[in-house]
């Protein structure tokens, strides 16, 4: 499908339910609004709420290439935008030095795009694309604040200057989704270039639709424990909460066990699957499981 | 797009301005450039749908997911549907909340403190008789506890000019450095270019260094109550003299407050403070306190190896078990935790607190904070702080 086929709030629903992700009206509209306006789509919440994974499904359903830039800290030009073959280079040198030699002057030649490597966002803006990748800028917060700043610049016009090369423009603007777990605050004038959206934890009902979705094999019945059970835990004082994926990932255990319902041993054994801090798996095992388990309802 | 937008312009704009004006009010702030980034949007979205226009006007004009609350409540103010036939809602003006702003404390807290202080412990008085105008030289070992508003006030200017330092880290960005470890190929390719092609000279980077955040968590219960002013203090001058600070304060209720304490007026930073705090001088709860930071604060303010400081005289009127299971948690997600105790001070000391022999195995400095030098001595600590000891927690 191409972007231009998705003229209204209501189809990019539709074809991100087609892919087997659901999304809520709020999203909807952002990412509506992020295609259409060029901006990028800024997604804040939780770990494991679905960040990453619209990009995917974006990438997917406009049958674009996916470009994804994980950031760390210290992430610097030549890891995210792009760098030299000095390799290449010192050897394009050296046999330019042999008498057999016919080229010109190496210096002439070793700073052209046959030597450039390219990362995720020059990779973006690159021109040969024949419509707008999806760049996938992911974690945001574990990048510094020297990366931030170069993000604005980029966010702005879509264009890398390249001092031997001069400067490269994106034909298409990207579809760029940045994602943030919210370990620190980004700060406000990259976010004010964006399209904001807080993803929540979804409710019950949509929980269940996205576990029946995703594991097509599990039981009904199985399928609304699961999420009950995870949507109470999500209510009790944790350190850290369980996420949908942590949600899919127990249902698939669960079904790969030969389970049809939840049990109090059965629950305690694959806690771990849920809680990833021994102190949340240590509050919860047990009594708690079975007073959880006794409020879900039969 | 293809529907109509029946509006008619000067007063779709006017509500618009309106519209912005009234989060502005609220708090929010919203650049020109949102505003019409905002009415750009309104022209492809079905302006029909209430919830589109709203999900529009929140993805573009609100960018915390906390003022997502405040927002609504604006919005439904503003866009309540109106009549088939009125148009031009701008034209009547809701009252502009400026009418019921919130009201300042007329006292500033500085002086409340003092008084309170005197009220609280009318024995304080007998410690006066050094007089009010002592030389600093006393007032160096002085105890906080002991001194009057007079003296504090003179604490308060020395604790201002304190340069605190925090010991600082390697980061992993690399930055040119000539007498760096790490060769910068660019540099390198790019001087060589000049040259033939030959890299002759090369050129170098390092780690950059920067110093190691520090996060504040400060206990302004009942038995801390004579210290509190003084504790704001502090952290005002933290505040400003260092990059990275995060200050909470807690009783009963963890507050953040480093908010406030930017403001560059300091009667007015711990008066804005001392009104974000719910709970005054109540009991304490250090463990709830602590359990409430690392929940939902110490992923965002503990990175990048930060330094925890913790100011608590250690009584806990909770179970003091679960002061220690979150003192071992916050231990493995910062750098060093130093415990400041103003009851250290005092020479007949034992750590005999449920609440502090709870916390002491997870604590890397265990220090007093009762006077100035006691302050002067933390702020050469903190410059000097190096690795955590050997894992078993503090020995004291």
């Amino acid at each position: 499908m191409s972007s231009e086929a998705l003229n209204t709030v209501d189809s990019i629903s539709a074809a991100l339910a087609e892919e087997n992700y659901i999304a809520d009206a709020g999203l909807s509209t952002s990412v509506f609004l992020a295609i259409k306006m060029g901006k990028a789509l800024f997604l804040e919440g939780e770990p494991g709420v679905g960040k990453t994974e619209i990009a995917k499904v974006l990438s997917n359903l406009l049958h674009v290439p996916l470009i994804r830039l994980q950031c760390y800290e210290g992430l610097d030009i030549n890891h995210a935008v792009y760098e030299w073959n000095y390799l290449r280079q010192l050897l394009e040198i050296q046999a330019a030095n042999q008498p057999q030699a016919t080229s010109q002057p190496a210096t002439e030649n070793i700073f052209t795009e046959k030597f450039l490597l390219r990362r995720p966002l020059l990779q973006a803006i690159d021109q040969s694309h024949e419509a707008a990748p999806v760049l996938l800028i992911d974690e945001l917060d574990r990048a510094d604040e020297e990366f931030e700043s170069f993000l604005l610049e980029l966010l702005s016009d879509y264009q890398v200057t390249i001092p031997e090369l001069g400067t490269l423009k994106a034909r298409h603007t990207p579809v760029t989704i940045i994602t943030s777990n919210r370990t620190r605050e980004i700060h406000d004038a990259l976010k004010r270039r964006c399209i904001y959206f807080w993803i929540d934890y979804p409710s019950r009902e949509k929980e269940i639709e996205i576990v029946r979705l995703k594991l097509p094999g599990i039981a009904q019945r199985l399928a609304e424990q699961v999420v009950d059970f995870v949507q109470l835990i999500r209510q009790q004082e944790l350190y850290k909460s369980p996420g949908v994926a942590e949600t899919l990932d127990w249902a698939e255990a669960l079904g790969h066990l030969n389970q049809s319902q939840l049990e109090p041993k059965l629950v305690d054994t694959t806690l771990g699957m849920i809680l990833k801090y021994q102190d949340d798996v240590t509050k919860i095992r047990g009594e708690r499981v079975r007073e959880l388990l006794g409020q879900i309802p039969a | 797009m293809d529907q109509a937008v029946g509006v008619e312009l000067p007063a779709f704009f006017a509500n618009l301005f309106h519209f912005s004006g009234m989060l502005r009010k609220a708090g929010l702030t919203i650049s020109l450039e949102q505003l019409i980034e905002f009415q750009r949007s309104l022209e492809i979205i079905d302006l029909r749908q209430r919830e589109q226009v709203y999900f529009a006007a929140r993805g573009i004009l609100v960018k915390r997911h906390e003022d997502y609350g405040l927002f609504d409540r604006v919005f439904n103010h503003f866009w309540r549907a109106p009549q088939p036939t009125d148009r031009q809602i701008g034209q009547k003006t809701p009252l502009a909340p400026r009418h019921n702003a919130p009201k300042r404390q007329p006292l500033n807290l500085a002086t409340l403190m003092a008084q309170r202080a005197r009220e609280a412990d009318p024995a304080l008085d007998l410690a006066d008789k050094s007089g009010s105008f002592s030389p600093t030289e006393i007032l160096q070992n002085k105890a906080f506890s002991e001194m009057t508003p007079e003296e504090l006030e003179t604490i308060h200017k020395l604790i201002a000019s304190i340069r605190w330092q925090v010991s600082l880290r390697q980061t992993r960005r690399r930055v040119s450095n000539r007498q760096g470890h790490f060769l910068d190929m660019r540099r390198v390719m790019r001087n060589a270019a000049g040259v033939g092609g030959v890299p002759v000279k090369l050129a170098w980077q390092n780690r950059k260094i920067r110093p190691r955040p520090l996060v504040v968590l400060a206990d302004i219960s009942g038995s801390m109550e004579r210290y509190s002013r003084i504790l704001l203090q502090f952290c005002f001058s933290l505040t400003h003299t260092l990059q990275e600070v995060e200050c909470f304060v807690f009783a009963t209720r963890l507050s953040r407050i480093t908010p406030q304490l930017r403001l560059n007026s300091i009667d007015r930073a711990l008066a804005e403070a001392a009104q974000q705090v719910a709970d005054w001088s109540g009991g304490t709860r250090i463990g709830q306190s602590i359990h409430t930071f690392n929940r939902q604060w110490s992923r965002r303010v503990l990175r990048r190896g930060a330094i925890v400081l913790i100011v608590s005289d250690g009584w806990e009127s909770d179970d003091a078990s679960v002061l220690g299971q979150e003192m071992r948690y916050l231990q493995h997600r910062s750098h060093r935790i130093i415990w400041l105790n103003p009851l250290l001070g005092h020479q007949a000391y034992q750590p005999r607190v449920a609440g502090i022999e709870a916390a002491l195995p997870f604590i890397d400095d265990f220090l007093p904070i009762h006077n100035l030098q006691s302050l002067e001595a933390l702020s050469y600590r903190l410059a000097k702080l190096g690795r955590r000891p050997a894992p078993g927690g503090l020995k004291h």
